[in-house]
């Protein structure tokens, strides 16, 4: 943290000014259905990540386990939808809330943990959603997953998911950064340099560390029941590991500690396998390598290191 | 009933100690957590079913393809691990991650999306012991873990190199300075590790089956081992190992076979929240 980070601080309204601008302009680059789903799937992977760098990229805790809050925030809403009859409009928040219940009460324990011991525990509770969901199918439908009612009847169709999705990413990304420029984003900062350190400046770091833990897990637990009434239908897979890790892995590939870059990273890691099916058989192969490469040649991500190259093009210190 | 239990729950256990102490070998040598070790687990098994069928003799193929592994593990340290050595715990993890994808889709490619068969070592006819029926592969696996635990402990204790790796994970500038090569310990260490992952692979293929994703599951086990027993133990992985292949038996014999993995995993958890080092992990102090 040096004076260029005091830059960022006073110029927080950038990003989601940037953000806006790109976001209100991409429908003239959509040509069709197909890629409007992309750019919605795109933003619900994106609410979550930019709530998953909160706690990972600036509180520096790891969790292995956010698609357990994103698939309960989907099937929490769904079941109440379809099985007790709510309106989509009131199982949404009510689902969410519960969520951010369930993260308080398993954050409290598990958040003592540090390093790859927390690592451990997040990806079991991740692992235990996965299985639960798909073991109680009288209530989720098992496997096989369960249809989900509509949001509501007025909204059918891409383009208007488009902008909810939209003005949903927007209010996450702007709750995000000024989450950020408060004093108790100073206060995660300083934790993720030293937990004691930000002790002995008298600063409640357990407290910290639950609070956001519980925002990630409610921005997660928002994307899942916005893709589920999306989608219409879900299973197990949104709850599991490899969700996870793709969440994870958005984060990181677009950079940690980068609203901006959480969000690059949900856009280029959902779009990247919808053009790698050309590929076929080795999507696989591909996407493993681009993972591997960019990680080995960008260790601190796409957005912060295409800064630092802009930053060195216009031929300012670092 | 109970005898069953226990004699599955050693079984699995076994196998999740050889990918935990492979977790443990390469986090002591590189603080790396390698997500690829359970891939090395799937080339163990499905290297050897691919020899087999090609008409090599069981022996043959089985060493072919803990060499193939070997040789991987090699490849990942060099290509992949060695050149982001400055990069954070978190950038490496989605390294390995990456290279864990790369080779799962290697697989589909080399072999194919179907469930593979490796023979039993010696014969399929089930022996009886105390009213528990018991596979001759289960002899094989536990008899052979215990050997290649054995043979590791002499290795760590008696021989030159092993001493060196240990030194490495204490403290690599000091090592450094006494003139161990870095370097070699590394390719060392990830060279053993996918050896041991593959021969973990090999065991249990011929009563659990092999395909091109069985490397997931078993590689998550692992490090849920690694963990329980103290990150870096040799010995917490293997008393890891075995108390999660227990719990996972008992829990699916007498409550639902549907929830094993669920309690594994809250026995991990429990257990994490009160020992936050494992079972027998060092208790560290940070440095401020």
């Amino acid at each position: 943290m040096d004076c260029s980070a005091a830059a960022r601080l006073n110029g927080s309204r950038k990003p989601l000014l940037l953000l806006a601008a790109l976001v209100a302009a991409l429908p003239l680059a959509l040509p069709n259905n197909y890629t409007y789903e992309i750019a919605i799937l795109v933003g619900l992977n994106a609410i979550a990540c930019v709530g998953l760098n909160l706690l990972i990229g600036y509180a520096g805790q790891i969790s292995l386990g956010h698609a357990g809050f994103f698939g309960l925030g989907a099937y929490g809403s769904a079941i109440l939808a379809a099985r007790y009859g709510w309106p989509a409009l009131a199982s949404m928040p009510a689902a969410v809330v519960g969520v951010g219940v369930l993260a308080w009460a398993i954050g409290r324990p598990i958040l003592r943990l540090k390093g790859h011991a927390l690592a451990m525990a997040t990806l079991g509770f991740g692992i235990i959603v996965a299985i639960v969901l798909a073991t109680e199918d009288r209530l989720t439908g098992g496997p096989d997953g369960m249809a989900v009612p509509p949001l509501a009847a007025f909204v059918s169709g891409e383009k208007a998911w488009y902008w909810i999705v939209a003005a949903a990413l927007i209010a996450a990304v702007a709750l995000a950064q000024n989450l950020i420029d408060s004093p108790r984003g100073r206060a995660l900062r300083a934790l993720h340099g030293s937990e004691v350190a930000a002790a002995a400046l008298g600063i409640d770091a357990p407290r910290h560390k639950l609070s956001v833990f519980v925002i990630s897990a409610l921005f997660a637990a928002a994307a899942g029941a916005l893709s589920a009434h999306y989608a219409g239908f879900i299973t197990p897979g949104k709850a599991s590991f490899l969700h996870s890790i793709e969440l994870v892995t958005m984060v990181v590939f677009g950079g940690m500690a980068s609203t901006l870059g959480a969000v690059a990273g949900a856009a280029v890691l959902t779009t990247l396998p919808h053009l790698l099916t050309v590929f076929k058989d080795y999507e696989m192969v591909l996407l493993g390598a681009v993972m591997m490469l960019t990680m080995i040649f960008m260790p601190r991500g796409l957005v912060p290191t295409l800064e630092g190259v802009l930053a060195a093009a216009r031929g300012k210190p670092r | 009933m109970l005898t069953q239990y226990i004699l599955s729950g050693i079984t699995t256990g076994a196998i999740y100690a050889l990918v935990a102490l492979g977790f443990a070998l390469i986090y002591n040598a590189s603080h790396v957590i390698n997500f690829a070790q359970g891939e090395f687990v799937m080339i163990g098994g499905m290297a050897s079913a691919a020899f087999f069928d090609a008409g090599l003799p069981l022996p043959a193929a089985i060493v072919c393809s803990i060499g193939a592994a070997t040789l991987v593990g090699l490849l990942l340290e060099k290509l992949a691990v060695e050149p982001a050595r400055e990069a954070s715990v978190v950038t490496l993890i989605i390294i390995t991650i990456g290279a864990s994808i790369l080779l799962r889709g290697l697989a589909t490619l080399v072999w194919d999306k179907k469930i593979h068969r490796v023979p039993a070592f010696s014969g399929e006819a089930p022996l009886q012991l105390g009213g528990a029926t018991l596979l001759p592969q289960v002899l094989w696996v536990l008899g052979v873990s215990a050997a290649a635990v054995a043979l590791l402990a002499w290795f760590f204790r008696r021989t030159l190199t092993g001493k060196a790796i240990l030194a490495v994970s204490h403290n690599r500038m000091a090592a450094r300075l006494m003139g161990i090569s870095v370097r070699r310990v590394l390719a060392v260490s990830f060279a053993l590790s996918a050896a041991l992952g593959a021969l973990a692979g090999v065991l249990i293929a011929p009563i659990a089956f092999t395909s091109w994703d069985v490397g997931v599951m078993l590689g998550l086990k692992g490090f849920a081992a690694a963990i329980l027993g103290g990150l870096g133990s040799g010995a917490g992985a293997v008393l890891g190992g075995l108390a999660l292949g227990l719990a996972e038996a008992l829990g699916a014999g007498y409550l639902s076979s549907a929830y094993k993995d669920v309690f594994a995993f809250l026995i991990i958890i429990a257990a994490l929240v009160f020992l936050p080092h494992g079972l027998l992990g060092r208790r560290a102090a940070e440095r401020v």
